[in-house]
Parts: C-alpha cells; structure tokens; sequence
C-alpha cells in the first residue's frame, strides 16, 4: 500500500484536533513532520499571510506563491524555530513578508505601481465570529501608526508594505538614507512601545 | 561598514528593508551581536503587526490543498516505497554500496532536513553490510548503521483512524525519546528515525493519538538492546 493513494479525506485533516493548541505546541508538532499541525498553523494565519502577500506583490497568482512557499519553510525549517528569539507568529509572518519582498524584488513589479498608504486600503470587511479578533488587531495597530509622526510611519509603510530598500526608499522620498535609517529605526521602535502598551504581544486566540 | 552603523540596520533588517548584499552583512553580524539579537525580538514583533493590517480578502482554498500536498509529498519518502535502486539488499555488490556512500557523504554536512538527504541515508544504512538488525514484535525490524543512523521497516497494519504508531529510542539509562511516527505499516517502506540510536538503546513502538506524544503511552513492542 502507497500513501499516494490513500482517499482524498485521508491526506485532508480538518486539523479539528489541533485547533486548541497554542502556536508553539503546534510548531513542535510540525518540527516532527505533523501535517495536521502544520494545517492548523495555516488556517491560523492565512488570512493574515494571504493578505500581506497580496498587499506587498500585488497579483493574487504571486501572492499564493508567496503563502505557499512561506509555509513551506515553516514546514522545513520548524526544528529550527527558536523561541527565545521570537513569537511563532512573528516568525511566520517574517517568512511570509520575505518571501514576498523577494518575489516582488525579483519582479520588479512595485516601480511599476503609485504607492499606497494604508488609508487607502480599507475596503475588506471582515464579518464572521472568527475574524472579529483580527480586525480588532488590525484596528489596533493603525491606531498605533496614526500615533506615529508622519515622516516615521511613511518609511515603516513604504518600506513593510512596497518592498522598497533603504536605499531606493531615499530615493524616492528625495532624502538622505542616513535620515531613512533614523525614520526606521525611531518610528518602529516606537511602534513597538506603543504596541506593547497596548498588549499586542498576544498569539491569535487558538480559533 | 562602522559598528555603530551596523547596529542600526535593525530595524531595516526586521521591515525586509535591505538589500542582499546589507542582508547578508547585518545577518553575520547578528550571528555575533547579542544587542541587536535581542532587539530584534521587539522590532521584529512591531514589524509583523503590520501584517495586521494589511488585511485582504481570504486566500482561495485551492491554496490550503495544494500547500497540504506539497506538504504532503515533502514527508513522503519516509513512507512510500523507495526506488528500486535504492532497495539495496545487505549483500548488494561492494561498488554499489561504494557508490552509494560516496555520494551520501557528500550531503551529509548539509544535515538531513531534505527528503533527498533522507532518502540517501535510507540507502545507507540498508546497503551497509556491517548494520545491526533488530526485532520488534513478529513485524516490523530496525537496521541501524554504524554511526546510530537507523532505518524501520514495518509490516503493521495501518494504524486506526485518529491514531498514529510512534518509534522511540529507549537509551541504557533515561527515558525513552521520539523517533518518529508513521501509520501506515503494510507498505513496507523503510523510515529513517529521525534520533540516532545509541549503543546498548532499545527500541520500541507505541501506539498514540495523532500528532504523536513526549512520552510513550502505550507501548506495543520493545526491542532487546541494539
Ligand atoms: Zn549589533
């Protein structure tokens, strides 16, 4: 007997039974190949992933590859998760974020666009009982931005969000990259402030 | 570049903000700078709540199947029967054995995390002649090559739904550690443990809820000493 063709159902968990575990239990069930809790981990943060992906490629098509090939890695590399160094989530979303920039870098797609910031793109409601808890996040960390001086949330956006490079960052904003650097660093370390304040330093609820 | 500059390409580091070569740089810096190591757990928590808000619509769920079966196929040289070529029988001719090793031994810095690199040690220690055999139970025997490496090869029915069979290393003095799960056992295909097995360790298979446990719950064979 082959795997291969085992039913559909059977390669298909409804990862019903990990959806209570806490992010970390579910990185170590994955670090010992468990498909299951990679699922659970997906159904976790797709919808953030999948959102980040299409917000920084632009193209649906590139966006899912991006998803895919982040969680891939998540697949890969869990054994090598360190979780003194970061929150499973975090290093999630920094895979997905990566993954995206090198697709988007690789395209050379954002030259080609105008760019946005975020109050521009608010059109997605979310409505279901499960997703109440993301936009509660989402909301709380534009409050966040908007505590931001201008010039500071302008460079986290355009750099998080476009895939631009310091360097290219300076150019386009006609500054120098030294006054780029300083924006970075100040506005985001500041945002963490904030957001720890606001205790943002929680896993998405086990939905 | 200054050490005082390089500290501050964290936060470009944590945003993608750099480009390759300034990747590189920061990340072997990193690799030695306690400072920026813990900085950039906050910077790099502050950086992901923008994902946050970058929400879109859902992604389509033709996405989740095909991740799952890429997944899926990723894991699968653990269980699926291998290539003919790599069914070394112990008395396979020396150049073949040869051959083989040769060719693991090149990958094998590179650690086992590929199915590749999985498969390559399968054909190791099954084509090495000089490997320890162990029973468990009537079905299912463990060869293990000479640096621990070892390979299960299981004729268990498959496991019942919901559940899983686990492998575990039970070292002279300690307790018994994981060594892998696989459920289907009818297959026949040899599954490399992902512990080695030290000299004087039992082994054992335990049956257990999905997803594996830390610790064995119900053992169904245990080994003599390898
Ligand atoms: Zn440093």
């Amino acid at each position: 007997m082959n795997l291969r063709v085992l039913p559909a159902a059977a390669r298909r968990p409804a990862s019903r039974d990990h959806s209570g575990f806490p992010d970390e239990a579910l990185l170590a069930l994955v670090a010992r190949e468990d498909e299951e809790a990679l699922a659970a981990l997906y159904d976790r943060y797709s919808r953030v992933a999948y959102g980040l992906a299409l917000r920084v490629v632009r193209d649906p098509a590139l966006a899912e590859d991006a998803v895919q090939e982040a969680f891939l890695a998540v697949w890969r590399s869990a054994a090598g998760f360190r979780s003194d160094r970061a929150k499973p989530s975090t290093w999630i979303l920094t895979l997905v974020h990566r993954r995206a920039v090198d697709v988007v870098r690789r395209e050379e797609r954002r030259r080609a666009v105008p760019l946005e910031t975020t109050e521009q793109l608010d059109a997605y409601g979310l409505a279901t009982d499960e997703e109440i808890e993301l936009t509660d996040r989402r909301r709380l960390v534009q409050e966040a931005l908007r505590q931001l001086p201008d010039e500071q949330r302008e460079a986290l956006e355009l750099a998080y969000y476009a895939g631009l490079t310091q360097s290219e960052l300076a150019e386009r904003l006609s500054v120098p990259l030294g006054t780029i650097k300083s924006r970075m660093f100040t506005g985001l370390r500041r945002l963490r402030d904030i957001l720890a304040e606001a205790g943002l330093d929680e896993p998405l609820a086990e939905l | 570049m200054e050490q005082e500059l390089i500290h501050d390409l964290a936060a470009a580091y944590a945003l993608d903000a750099l480009d390759e070569s300034e990747r590189r740089e920061f990340e072997e810096h990193l690799a030695s700078c306690e400072q920026c190591s813990e900085e950039l757990v906050g910077l790099g928590d502050a950086a992901a709540a923008l994902a946050y808000v970058a929400e879109g619509p859902a992604p389509p769920a033709a996405l989740r199947e095909r991740l799952l079966d890429r997944v899926h196929e990723d894991r699968a040289p653990n269980v699926v029967p291998l290539r003919r070529r790599f069914a070394l029988p112990a008395v396979a001719s020396f150049a073949v054995v040869a051959a083989a090793a040769a060719i693991v031994l090149g990958v094998w810095a590179a650690g086992l995390s590929s199915s590749l690199d999985r498969k390559d040690a399968i054909a190791r220690v099954l084509g090495d002649p000089t490997a320890t055999s162990v029973s468990l139970g009537q079905s299912s025997r463990v060869s293990i090559g000479k640096d621990g490496q070892a390979v299960l090869v299981s004729r268990l029915s498959t496991a019942p739904p919901g559940k899983t069979y686990e492998v575990w290393v039970i070292p002279a003095r300690g307790s018994a550690k994981p060594a892998g799960l696989f459920r289907v056992g009818r297959s026949a295909s040899p599954m490399l443990l992902s512990r080695t097995v030290p000299e004087g360790a039992q082994l054992g298979i335990s049956i257990e809820r999905r997803g594996g446990a830390p610790h064995p719950t119900n053992i169904l064979f245990v080994s003599s000493s390898a």
